[in-house]
């Protein structure tokens, strides 16, 4: 089972250490790397669905007759979009952050936001 | 022309939104957003109408016929979304133009605008769409620019709320994307009435299972689920209050929407609710976030925050009603999220209010507020008795359905566990009432006189709530006609 589908196995242990990052690490840049493997992972998984036993890119040429199922890697370029529009978006929050705090780190965020509660956004 | 209605409404709000950006005028910005957002609602009257009369709306678009292309299809079960979702949106255009002028600096506020577009048409988006993976996109949409639009509250606190929100629904969309990933590996289609005929013969591939879970986890996120439910209070409260009214009412309504489509059409009640424990999950659930929102509501020190934790409380009630998978109980579901988002809304509108004629929504800073303010004060009191369900008001029309429902299945404890929730949010609106009738008035504040747009608004909102309490046929119906469109066609 694992030989036939090891792709799958790597893709979702990448997810998990994906997700293990942006959980375990306090640091928001940190956070959002996390963040971006896990989704890249997820862009792989959709990748490997759309693989054919010797199929070649789906590209209709002279003498081939297998081609790989081209319907997911579309889907996954959608996806990949939505994921530049969230690293970019986290991107600027954190630009933002770093502005009115002056730290990256959440702990040290938390700590200056409970001495003042009502500190406006720069 | 009218055949183009299912597209139209989705439209709308997507083309104001680079215009609003584009334009750079605070009032162009806002004019727009408002006929976006009329716009959406005519369509949506429209499309119930046809609804009604023509039954089941099925739109291709760009031509390319399912299970090939995209599929709009418009139901039973989604145009109370629609005009639920496009109403609140119209009454929220009318109540932001004075409230964002005051609490978003001005050369931001077109953006404001075309983020709330964009929240709008994605979702607009989710609710009309038959594709998987096009509600996925739509969720993006919607989620983005939720996450931009918290972001431009006043305080820095609302820049770490938003990145929270950020990185916790960033996971919760890509678990749905994985979840229907797995659902395409397993059929090989998207389309969601195709795939509910193709999963019918799968039941017991243990990636469908998979799929089911990855999907219910990432929704649950969206909607706020209790133990998924941290970024919620944060969210709503450092938002500028115009996008806590718009948020708070629909944003949630609109996951659980998603959530109910994927549960009853694609992968069918029968192996959602019967081979898997999603039911006794989601009652456990349902019952922690009602006594858990609604104890940590009455400790909270900020108008906003308590409003916040009370509507993490009335997910539970929602989630009570969808576990039980009876025509009832998801009828009695829908009822509270159409009632729930009217009253919700009128309440963080009056929040709006106060934030603009004190400048706080703390409670200590609110005391007495109702001897100054006693029209919003009554406001306020009003939309807070249809929270803890007390008889002339929506709240409790619906709560009295999901008690109904939780009765004909025998399930005491859920139904214990509503009432000392119910008690419990007696508790928390009493302490709004005990601040800002019962204390002395104690800041010296500029009483300006109240924008006649917000105050407009507010009572819209509030006075719907009494009128769906007085005679609730309109969203008793709606919600019926709902469940059974939902039951009959996924599962038994």
């Amino acid at each position: 089972m694992i030989g036939s589908h090891y792709v799958y196995w790597l893709t979702f242990a990448l997810m998990m250490i994906g997700l293990y990052v942006v959980i375990s690490h306090g640091n928001l840049i940190k956070k959002l790397i996390g963040l971006s493997l896990f989704q890249v992972a997820v862009f792989l998984f959709y990748i490997s669905l759309g693989k054919v036993d010797g199929g070649t890119a789906p590209i209709i040429t002279e003498g081939t007759q297998t081609y790989s199922h081209p319907l997911p890697h579309v889907l996954i370029l959608t996806a990949i979009v939505v994921g530049v529009a969230t690293l970019a978006v986290g991107l600027a929050l954190v630009v933002r952050l770093f502005e009115s705090y002056g730290s990256l780190e959440e702990d040290e965020i938390l700590r200056r936001d409970t001495t003042d509660r009502d500190g406006v956004a720069s | 022309m009218t055949g183009q209605l299912p597209v139209l409404q989705v439209l709308l709000p997507l083309l104001g939104a680079p215009l609003c950006a584009l334009l750079r005028s605070r009032v162009a910005a806002w004019l727009l957003f408002l006929l976006a957002a009329l716009g959406s609602f005519g369509c949506a009257v429209l499309l119930a109408q046809r609804v009604a009369t023509a039954g089941t709306q099925r739109y291709s678009v760009g031509g390319w016929t399912a299970p090939v292309g995209i599929e709009f299809v418009i139901d039973d079960f989604n145009t109370p979304v629609l005009l639920l979702v496009s109403l609140i949106a119209t009454v929220v255009a009318v109540f932001s133009r004075r409230s964002l002028a005051a609490e978003v600096a001005a050369k931001r506020v077109p953006l404001v605008y075309a983020c709330l577009c964009l929240v709008l048409a994605g979702m607009l988006g989710i609710a009309v769409t038959g594709d998987a993976f096009n509600a996925f996109v739509f969720l993006e949409i919607m989620s983005l620019a939720s996450y931009a639009l918290i972001a431009m509250g006043r305080r820095r606190r609302a820049l770490l709320a938003a990145f929270r929100y950020l990185v916790v629904g960033s996971v919760g969309a890509v678990f749905v994307l994985i979840g229907i990933g797995l659902a395409y590996a397993v059929t090989g289609t998207l389309n969601m009435a195709d795939l509910a005929q193709r999963l019918g013969g799968l039941h017991g591939n243990r990636a469908l299972y998979a799929a089911v879970v990855f999907v219910f986890i990432g929704l649950a996120v969206k909607m706020a689920v209790f133990p998924l439910h941290a970024w919620l209070p944060d969210a709503y409260a450092q938002a500028p209050s115009a996008v806590s009214v718009l948020l708070s009412a629909t944003a949630t309504k609109v996951a659980i929407y998603a959530l109910l489509r994927f549960a009853f059409t694609v992968f069918s009640a029968t192996l959602v609710f019967g081979v898997m424990p999603i039911g006794r999950i989601g009652a456990l659930l349902a019952v922690l976030a009602m006594l858990i929102g609604s104890a940590v509501a009455c400790f909270q020190t900020d108008l906003k925050y308590l409003l916040a934790w009370s509507s993490i409380a009335q997910i539970g009630y929602i989630v009570a009603g969808i576990s039980l998978a009876t025509t009832a109980g998801v009828s009695a579901a829908y009822l509270h999220v159409i009632n729930h988002a009217v009253t919700k809304a009128a309440l963080f509108a009056a929040a709006g209010l106060l934030v603009l004629r004190l400048g706080s929504t703390r409670l200590d800073d609110l005391a007495g507020f109702g001897r100054r303010m006693p029209w919003t004060f009554a406001a306020v009191v009003v939309a807070g008795l249809g929270l803890v369900g007390v008889p002339p008001t929506a709240g409790f029309v619906s709560k009295w359905a999901l008690a109904t429902a939780l009765l004909e299945r025998g399930q005491w404890p859920v139904l214990a566990a509503m009432l000392v929730g119910s008690l419990l949010a007696l508790v928390y609106v009493g302490r709004i009432v005990e601040v800002g009738w019962f204390r002395e008035p104690s800041l010296v504040t500029v009483m300006n006189r109240p924008p006649v747009s917000m105050v407009a608004a507010i009572w819209f909102l509030v006075l719907l709530s009494v009128y769906f309490g007085l005679d609730p046929t309109l969203p008793s119906s709606l919600a019926d006609a709902a469940a059974a469109a939902l039951l009959s066609d996924g599962g038994e």
